[in-house]
């Protein structure tokens, strides 16, 4: 019987084994997208894989994985657990997590199929192939867990088409969007290193830790069971940068700017998870700016010292996403305020309490700027004249988000932040000087953009009254608008056996919209 | 500079040139100091419309629930178009007033600075 080889051995032969030299093409024909960004790879077998996972173990690991998840999610379901909850209120972070975050799960996994064909390496490809099944894996355990409240509340019903068509979905869409449609280096770039390594912190560890601190076993579990493989996509993005910097030199300009434009797209984004995390948890874990703080100033802070060796400087605006740390959740949360009658989760005004801790967790700020902007908010639904925006907001051209940001670097925070640009003789808005930069680089790409709000004038979502664009949503009437008076309100304290609340009557939506 | 292609030029489609809003164009305004109000609204408007209907009748259907909204005296309003000061010919069109398709008109309402002044 021959002798058993060692790990290291069988690597090899299942990874740079399965490599050969094309005869009946050549080569550049058969990885036709791996040279038009400008990327010189000298020496493909210097790719290092930190992990060494064969097929065969990647099936058995993951295998043992699910297995104990599913069973969790079984018991969970036969347990009711969803009676557990702090509060039903804290569904909505799910919701968002469902139509927000599982859809890139499945992008992801399609965009690294396609790296993995499209990367000459061996070694490249079998970790691509393995992390496009691990985020095909996920999206398909996000919605088996979530499946369950799918059951009870609302807004889970139809997250992928939501996520093709819906307002607030078009932020991460296009963000992802904009990484697929670049070439395979500046996909791995900004989705393994600029939004992965840098930021999938900020991105998991709130929606986890709020899981956790509000009584969601089953998401915390599938939290669990993805980390080990989230763990290895950090590595693997870390990997890559070296890699492609070891490679030439001419690369880093390139990486450098790929690194400078997805840290902020992804920054843009993750300000949906701010709002998530400082207004939906009913227990707060930590804070956005905590978690900033930590996250980002402290890690990455680091790891830009350790690649400074390469010539790799931290990213471009930096600086000023570290300064709107105090603001981004407060300013996102108005936003949701002003549209939440056309959203597919609800929020309320924060409680007293609340309040207090964002007074503690937000000193300079909270009491200044954000408390009375709640207290006013307060006083109009007090008098029976809850504020809805009856109309729609201006986008920013390249993250998609209304542009409600402000100039906080520039020391003016309740001043909005207002940036435009020319192009074949068009203005193009956008909200802040980093996505006026990507929007000026690439600005044949960005006159693209789906603006939903734009769509919407046009004619092209379903019609011209906000019923009609919620219908073309897939949204129920009981999806949105205000958490208190919501029919998940409602069924929450039918479920828990209290009384309805008193508020069970009051408006969610305004009266035009209905 | 370009976009890296495969091949050719990258394609590029105008989503929001003016020739798809049916006639109308896009005008975007906001009210400084006023927060609350979270972002400047888009409008898709005729640009014929006299200027005046812009106070009259497209402003309130948005903001008229805040507070300052009634106490506003379009007299004393400070106008911006496009980053630059100017004063509006409320009988004049949209366009004679110099304001075009995806134009931005910023307005300050000196004596009005937002909930309890604070730019709310």
């Amino acid at each position: 019987m021959a002798k058993k080889l060692n790990m290291r051995k069988r690597y090899e032969l299942l990874t740079r084994g399965l490599g050969w030299e094309p005869t009946y093409q050549p080569k550049e024909k058969v990885f036709a997208q791996e040279a038009y960004e400008g990327i010189k790879i000298t020496d493909w077998s210097k790719w290092e894989d930190p992990f060494r996972l064969t097929a065969d173990a990647y099936w058995k690991y993951q295998a043992e994985k699910d297995k104990k998840l599913y069973a969790v999610m079984d018991s969970f379901a036969q347990n009711n657990a969803h009676l557990n909850l702090a509060d039903a209120s804290y569904v909505n972070a799910l919701k968002l997590f469902i139509q927000g975050v599982s859809p890139l799960e499945y992008a992801a996994h399609r965009n690294f199929a396609r790296l993995a064909r499209q990367f000459s390496g061996e070694g490249a490809q079998i970790a691509c192939q393995m992390q496009s099944i691990d985020e095909l894996r996920h999206a398909q355990t996000q919605i088996h867990t979530i499946s369950h409240y799918n059951k009870h509340f609302h807004g889970m019903h139809d997250p992928f088409h939501m996520f093709d068509r819906v307002w607030y979905l078009s932020v991460p869409k296009s963000y992802f969007d904009d990484a697929s449609a670049a070439g395979p280096f500046e996909f791995i770039t900004s989705v393994s290193f600029s939004f992965e390594y840098l930021l999938t912190n900020l991105l998991f560890v709130p929606f986890m830790s709020g899981a956790a601190y509000n009584g969601d076993m089953a998401t915390v579990t599938f939290g669990f069971s993805a980390q080990s493989d989230e763990s290895r996509h950090m590595t693997l993005g870390l990997e890559i940068i070296k890699f492609l910097l070891e490679q030439h030199e001419d690369n880093l300009p390139i990486v450098q700017g790929w690194i400078d434009k997805h840290f902020w797209r992804a920054y843009r984004l993750l300000g949906l998870v701010a709002m998530m995390q400082d207004y939906f948890l009913p227990e707060s874990p930590m804070s956005w700016k905590e978690g900033w703080q930590i996250y980002f100033v402290e890690n990455a802070g680091a790891l830009f010292n350790d690649l400074a060796r390469y010539g790799l400087r931290m990213p471009k605006y930096h600086e000023i996403a570290t300064a709107e740390a105090d603001h981004i959740s407060h300013q996102v949360f108005g936003i949701f305020y002003n549209y939440i009658h056309a959203a597919a989760f609800n929020l309320g005004l924060p409680s007293e309490a609340k309040m207090n801790w964002l007074s503690e967790k937000y000193p300079d700020t909270f009491d200044k700027y954000y408390r009375p902007r709640m207290e006013m908010w307060a006083e109009m639904a007090k008098e029976g004249k809850r504020f809805f925006n009856m109309g729609l907001p201006q986008l920013c051209q390249v993250c998609q988000i209304p542009m409600g940001f402000t100039e906080i670097a520039k020391g003016e925070p309740m001043q909005v932040a207002y940036r435009v640009s020319e192009f074949r003789g068009d203005k193009f808005h956008t909200c802040s000087d980093g996505c006026k930069d990507i929007f000026d680089h690439e600005p044949e790409k960005y006159v693209n953009a789906w603006l939903p709000v734009h769509q919407i004038f046009q004619g092209n979502c379903g019609g011209a009254t906000v019923p009609d664009v919620l219908a073309w949503y897939h949204f129920h009437p009981e999806d949105g608008g205000d958490y208190a008076g919501s029919a998940d309100e409602a069924r929450w304290k039918a479920m828990k056996g209290t009384a309805a609340s008193s508020t069970a009557a009051a408006k969610t939506a305004p009266a035009d919209a209905a | 500079m370009a976009v890296n292609c495969i091949q050719g030029d990258y394609p590029s489609i105008n989503m929001d040139s003016v020739d798809r809003f049916h006639g109308n164009q896009l005008v975007y305004v906001g009210w400084d100091n006023h927060t609350s109000i979270s972002t400047a609204n888009a409008y898709p408007l005729p640009p014929d419309m006299p200027f005046g209907a812009l106070t009259e009748a497209v402003l309130p259907s948005v903001l008229a629930p805040h507070p300052d909204f009634a106490l506003i005296d379009w007299g004393k309003v400070q106008w911006l178009l496009d980053g630059q000061t100017f004063t509006p010919d409320m009988s004049k069109s949209l366009r004679e007033n110099g304001v075009g398709h995806k134009s931005l008109i910023r307005f300050k309402t000196p004596e009005l600075t937002g909930y309890k002044g604070t730019g709310n």
